[in-house]
């Protein structure tokens, strides 16, 4: 892995709210990472924590009254939070290709899926209807539909959820682009067909050298995808590392507890399972502090009064936590 | 006390078959299973391989084509109503999507109440009583009882669920994937507190689930089905670590660990095709999508046969006489 691949998207100080101004929520409150090209970057959290908002944010998808208050998202030297709508709308789907969790609600029931795919050719280049129906079938042939040709024909619900999956898939490289978020892509699958997704997506990122923003709560899923890792808790990054670093020497009492809890095959079964105690914080509420602090195992007094950042531990490895940092004498940024 | 307290005998259900032509689905079929005083059965297998319409016969919520249910030496699905009302005791349910299965017209305190009502059980004082005892029992406040459903996160909303079936004091709970919808941190909540549970009053359980981590983490014995039949069954770390039917096998490689220096994506195993329709009646039902597949599979059912100790498979690879002459 080198350390200065090319960065394709970077968000600095994202900061989404859902809701009115005084019952509303800051669900993304200052996140900020980039996406680097060829690579794979996971963003894993529990329900609730602002990853799917993340995500639309990232596309300017955010339904009123929830809205973007802050930040920035550079791609190629434009900040997207400053496009108007018709020029956002040149860049999703063509600059930046999603994947929703739920393949049958994104998708028209209405029409068959060639037209479905074809919509997106057509909304994006400068090519024929015929051009676009025929790029269709390729497209389906190369996501691994079996007899694209006669399929294209087919309406959603002709689909197995997999398969629906595939469709979605082949949309969200239709117009090949450098960016792709796929939000939960394999949550609702079996694990069989889940394996097949999940390579699917590999391959086609490595063959177009594309960033993949994968999210997930599923950390065997991020295990194997991921090459870089962002763990989010209610609304903030609490730490990113690459994926062998935050397996092996997590840092974050979050990202260790969360670790503690999987229940996957490769387990150890005498190991008693270790909940974390709690639930998360009401975003609704004043955040005082650290947000992780009611539940943290490691919680000290200042944690309660001081809000953590992220800084880096070293190249490979940010954190969140006022513990790890005071331990390894890191100093606050003077002006927080 | 003898140690089997359910069995399953040769449980079978088909449904019809949508559009003409097409033949049943055999949703479950032969199914033969005893569960333990004191044990986990874990019961995996993908969508539509008949594990959720097993767990509705068993609780007899759905009338079966042939075969019985014994609890305790005693036929449940065979016995009067009557009779059938005071098993019912015995042997509760918990769903996957908590929230829809309570009443959201009651409190919380109603609904975890509710199965001692329709048994006619205690007075209104007492009933109300056993909810609140219950409700502090799986980590709730007893003040929760006069709250209602909506007012209660998904994990919450478990707990109720898991306190409604412990109302009636049953000795088995079959749990329907009861944690599957639940977030990581929340799940091992859950699954901590089904197994304290357990340690405290001696339940048996049948814990039905897609996903092998879970089930290889809290059960016994596993059962594998696929389209409609047990195809593997055995204790969990057999199955899990020496599979002896190459569906438990490719189930098994194609779940990621949570670790990426022992699996990336390269190694998750691909498995061809997919587990629905309806198999040839006599050929074994993975033969389409195996990779070991040889000369009988095709032409005849593999049966479960020993192949470890209290471990079986149907595959005819563990069978010598079926392998003779084939290489």
């Amino acid at each position: 892995m080198t350390p200065d691949a090319e960065i394709a998207l970077a968000v600095s100080d994202l900061r989404t709210r859902f809701g009115g101004d005084r019952s509303g929520a800051t669900v993304v409150d200052g996140v900020s990472f980039s996406l680097k090209r060829g690579r794979t970057t996971a963003l894993v959290g529990e329900s609730g924590s602002g990853k799917s908002a993340t995500a639309l944010s990232l596309l300017r998808l955010i339904d009123a009254p929830g809205r973007i208050i802050g930040g920035e998202i550079r791609l190629g030297g434009e900040n997207l939070l400053s496009l108007d709508e018709t020029e956002m709308e040149a860049v999703r789907g063509a600059k930046i290709g999603m994947i929703f969790q739920d393949p049958l609600t994104s998708l028209n029931p209405a029409l068959t899926i060639g037209k479905q795919i074809a919509e997106v050719l057509l909304a994006h280049k400068d090519v024929s209807r015929a051009e676009a129906e025929a790029r269709a079938v390729e497209l389906l042939t190369h996501v691994g539909v079996a007899n694209a040709a006669l399929r294209v024909n087919d309406y959603p619900h002709h689909f197995s959820g997999g398969m629906r999956q595939r469709v979605l898939i082949a949309m969200a490289i239709s117009c090949s682009p450098q960016i792709i978020i796929a939000d939960e892509p394999t949550t609702a699958l079996d694990v069989t067909i889940q394996a097949k997704i999940l390579r699917l997506l590999h391959d086609l990122q490595q063959e177009m050298r594309a960033s993949l923003l994968l999210i997930t709560h599923d950390l065997g899923v991020v295990a194997a995808m991921a090459d870089e890792v962002l763990v989010m808790y209610a609304g903030r990054i609490v730490e990113r590392a690459d994926v062998d670093t935050l397996f092996h020497a997590p840092q974050h009492p979050y990202t260790k507890a969360l670790l503690a809890c999987v229940t996957d095959i490769g387990g150890d079964r005498s190991v008693p399972l270790e909940p974390i105690l709690g639930t998360a914080p009401d975003l609704k509420q004043q955040q005082v502090g650290c947000r992780f602090a009611p539940r943290c195992p490691a919680v000290q007094d200042f944690c309660r009064r001081e809000d953590p950042c992220l800084m880096a531990l070293s190249d490979r490895q940010e954190v969140a936590c006022l513990v790890v940092q005071r331990e390894r004498n890191l100093m606050a940024p003077a002006d927080a | 006390m003898p140690e089997t307290l359910l069995e399953i005998r040769d449980l079978a259900k088909s449904f019809p078959a949508r559009g003409k032509g097409n033949a049943a689905v055999q949703a479950v079929a032969d199914v033969r299973l005893t569960l333990k005083r004191g044990e986990t059965l874990g019961l995996v297998g993908e969508s539509g391989c008949g594990k959720s319409s097993l767990s509705r016969l068993i609780l007899s919520l759905m009338e079966p084509d042939s075969g019985t249910v014994v609890i305790d030496g005693e036929d449940f699905l065979g016995a009067s109503v009557q009779r059938k009302r005071l098993m019912r005791r015995r042997i509760q349910i918990v769903f996957q999507d908590a929230l829809s299965s309570l009443n959201p017209r009651m409190t919380v305190g109603m609904n975890i109440a509710e199965p001692m009502r329709l048994q006619g059980l205690g007075s209104a004082r007492e009933r109300d009583g056993e909810a609140r005892r219950l409700l502090d029992l799986v980590g709730l406040r007893a003040s929760d009882a006069e709250r209602y459903p909506h007012e209660f996160s998904g994990g919450q909303c478990q707990r109720i669920a898991i306190a409604r079936a412990l109302v009636l004091k049953p000795d088995i709970i079959v749990f329907d994937e009861a944690v599957s919808a639940l977030d990581v941190s929340i799940r091992a909540q859950i699954l901590r507190l089904i197994l304290d549970l357990q340690t405290e009053f001696g339940l048996s359980y049948i814990f039905i689930s897609h996903d092998l981590g879970v089930v290889r983490r809290i059960c016994d014995r596993i059962a594998v089905m696929y389209l409609g039949r047990i195809v593997e069954i055995g204790p969990a770390q057999p199955v899990c670590e020496a599979p002896r039917h190459p569906y438990t096998e490719a189930l098994l490689r194609a779940i990621p660990i949570a670790d990426p220096r022992r699996m990336r994506v390269e190694e998750l195993g691909l498995i061809q095709g997919d587990g629905f329709g309806s198999p040839k009646p006599e050929a074994c039902a993975f033969e389409p999508r195996c990779p070991h597949r040889f000369a009988p599979c095709s032409v005849k059912r593999p049966t479960l046969i020993p192949v470890g100790d209290h471990h079986e498979a149907a595959c005819f690879l563990n069978d010598r006489s079926q392998r003779k002459g084939d290489s």
